[in-house]
């Protein structure tokens, strides 16, 4: 409970974020705007959850536990399904948004591509869910307290700063993935994705034991990043030339955005 | 989002109506972006004033782009397209990162200070106390205050538009300039002996004064004379931020949402009716060919390449000259919100290389510009919702989130409309709708699973 697990806790939550925004969207106003408009339908997704949520819970005035406990599985689930739908609807937003753009400009181009908002709009998802999650559990830990001084597990924080570093990140994937599904058709695809988020946000439920919470949710994550990676045109071929410095259309265009 | 940002070749109105208005005029080829919005500056006391930023060159330069427009070719149009929103989208970044910037310093202070939370009475336009004993008087209570606000601001800006109107220049800028010269000098010492209380900084008298000196004479400069440009940005965001602070100190809390809300109503009013005062002043700006209040005006003009403007004098060293000298002789002071006149002395020498690099760039930057009020009102409504949102910072996110969705939303329909428009009432309703529906739907919500560890 000290500046050192604030700050530590921050840049493991948000580290990888703030890398991506430094290096892949601070450079281009698009998106950037795009990004926040991304965040603001997460925004407005939580909303309307919280709503069904909070409707549900004053209408069963019931103090009992489990009904409460049961309220919020509900809740839950309610959610996720809505940022899926939500997710959907910025997908239509943006191709609307893109056709518009290209009738107008008569191009053939435009000037961000699908996949690239793809990417942009799950990292605003992810930022955003990240920071409703953790900012307010990051505020409490610069003041007063110790952790687990009811038998409560000591690494509450740090599996926060993980499980909130694993959701923003999976937010990324699902983002490519579920847009790639929506242009090609996808609906199985559509499917999993709907299913892994229930299954990531279901996995938190078993969360003082955070063996089995984390590393499946890891274990997930890094599957999608997989699936992501080759959805975004990424392959062995590929990521090894870019290692390895042999790409050089990557190198090329790189000198000319310089 | 930014379909929006087509740049209709035909009627490039250069209509630098308000606060957010590019400080660009068209050049010889069509590529105009009127991003103008109409924007007012609420102040209540001897405080600032709505300002409408206002091109003086803006109206010369729109017959002669009329002209060249129509013989642009298809070519062009596309170019400009592209470009076109590239650059709309560069707008609405430029003004994210000085709103961003005001909010932050105004969320910060609130968090760390406690002098801005605690309640210390009321200012003399919200007379009535909200102490009450049943909710109905204390609802009562703020609309009353709201509407004694509301009437003081109104009535203001017709005092405004009246002096302008009948050319009392010289006690419109001894009002701007006594305003600022409290903001500067008054504001900057209670804020600066509050942050050193908070964090028990021991200071001697002589060293405050040097500070305060210092800081306030070279805000003063930036702002009312000549400056750099990104320090007189930072000046106008600190004083907007001190502003805000006062509001948020002073206002009791229902009244603060009401008159938020009220302000936003009337801003679409005055700026929208055709016998809005604010419409009346930029009109009679725009008739006299001045540029109104540019210390009321957050600017964010960058370099100025080619085809500013005239067609006759197509360089940029040109240009600001002349705008040197119609503000002389129109009696106003500096033009600040120029940051051409930040290069007008040197203007000849620097004229000949930044013709060069023009010439082999080709890219034209242009500024926008943002009347104060806006930020002022702005962080009033995340400051509050920092302050009294019972410690939680998913309301200020939320609230923050919702006035920069507004205001890229003002400048979509600014740029489909192509017509003067308020830059409050989105960002506002929006900021309204997520104080409320997250402080009292998201908040318990959040906090449950947050107990449980649960993510979604």
């Amino acid at each position: 409970m000290t500046a050192a697990v604030f700050f530590g806790c921050t840049f493991i939550a948000f580290g990888p974020a703030l890398a991506l925004y430094v290096f892949t969207i601070a450079s281009d106003p698009l998106r950037i705007i795009f990004l926040i408009a991304g965040a603001f339908f997460w925004l407005v997704s939580l909303l309307l959850s919280s709503l069904i949520w909070f409707v549900a819970v004053t209408l069963s005035s019931t103090k009992d536990e489990s009904v409460q406990k049961g309220l919020l599985i509900f809740g839950v689930l309610c959610s996720v399904i809505i940022q899926e739908v939500f997710r959907f609807a910025y997908y239509r937003l943006l191709k609307k948004a893109n056709k518009g753009l290209m009738t107008i400009s008569q191009e053939e181009t435009s000037p961000i591509s699908i996949r690239q908002l793809a990417y942009v709009s799950g990292l605003g998802f992810g930022i955003m869910s990240g920071v409703f999650s953790l900012v307010n559990i990051l505020s409490d830990s610069l003041g007063p307290g110790i952790v687990g001084i009811h038998g409560d597990p000591p690494q509450f924080f740090l599996a926060s700063a993980f499980m909130t570093l694993v959701m923003v990140l999976l937010h990324v994937f699902w983002g490519v993935v579920f847009f790639d599904a929506c242009e090609t058709k996808n609906w199985w695809a559509l499917i999993v994705v709907i299913v892994s988020h229930l299954l990531v946000s279901g996995l938190t439920f078993l969360n003082p034991y955070y063996k089995a919470s984390l590393v499946a949710s890891y274990v997930i994550m890094l599957l999608m990043g997989i699936w992501a990676f080759f959805t975004a045109g990424g392959s062995c071929r590929n990521l090894k030339r870019c290692l390895l410095c042999r790409d050089k259309d990557f190198l090329l265009s790189n000198q000319r955005a310089r | 989002m930014i379909t929006f940002m087509n740049s209709d070749s035909e009627e490039e109105v250069c209509n630098e109506r308000t606060s957010l208005m590019s400080t660009e005029s068209p050049p010889a080829r069509s590529y105009h972006e009127g991003i103008c919005t109409e924007e007012r500056d609420k102040e209540v006391q001897e405080k600032r004033r709505g300002s409408l930023g206002n091109h003086g060159d803006a109206d010369q330069c729109t017959p002669d782009s009329r002209g060249s427009s129509r013989s642009s070719s298809l070519e062009e149009d596309e170019e400009e397209e592209e470009l076109t929103l590239k650059y709309g989208a560069k707008h609405v970044i430029m003004l994210f990162v000085p709103v961003t910037l005001c909010m932050v310093v105004v969320v910060a202070t609130i968090k760390s200070v406690r002098f801005y939370t605690e309640k210390n009475g009321q200012l003399i336009y919200t007379p009535f106390t909200e102490d009450t004993p049943s909710i109905g008087q204390r609802l009562l209570n703020s609309v009353l205050n709201t509407l004694i606000m509301i009437s003081v601001i109104v009535v203001m800006t017709i005092f405004l538009v009246v002096l302008y109107k009948y050319r009392c220049y010289k006690f419109i800028h001894g009002w701007l300039i006594l305003s600022s010269l409290m903001l500067l000098f008054l504001f900057t010492y209670i804020y600066l002996g509050e942050v050193l209380k908070t964090y028990n900084v021991a200071m001697d008298y002589p060293t405050l004064f040097l500070v305060i000196w210092n800081f306030g004479a070279v805000g003063m400069i930036c702002i009312h004379w000549k400056g750099p440009l990104v320090l007189q940005q930072a000046y106008l965001i600190m004083i907007s931020a001190l502003m805000a602070l006062v509001f948020i100190k002073y206002l009791p809390e229902w009244s603060a949402w009401v008159i938020l809300g009220a302000i936003s109503v009337y801003d679409l009013v005055a700026v929208l009716c055709p016998k809005g005062p604010l419409r009346m002043l930029v009109e009679t700006a725009q008739e006299r060919n001045e540029p109104i209040f540019p210390a009321l005006i957050y600017s964010s003009a960058m370099v100025w390449t080619v085809g500013m403007a005239k067609v006759d004098t197509p360089t940029k060293g040109a240009l600001p000259k002349d705008q040197e000298q119609d503000e002389d002789s129109s009696d106003a002071s500096g033009d600040h919100s120029y940051s051409a006149t930040y290069d007008s002395p040197r203007c000849t020498p620097l004229h000949v290389p930044s013709y060069a690099v023009e010439e082999l760039e080709e890219e034209e930057e242009r500024g926008v510009k943002l009347g104060l009020g806006d930020f002022i009102f702005y962080s009033v409504l995340v400051g509050k919702a920092a302050a009294t949102a019972s410690g939680d910072w998913n309301t200020t996110l939320a609230c923050f989130v919702a006035i920069l969705i507004g205001l890229c939303l003002t400048l979509l329909l600014l740029a489909v409309f192509k017509k003067a428009l308020p830059a409050l009432p989105i960002s506002i309703t929006f900021g309204l709708i997520f104080y409320f529906s997250t402080d009292n739907l998201v908040r318990p919500f959040m906090d449950t699973l947050a107990s449980h560890q649960l993510y979604i």
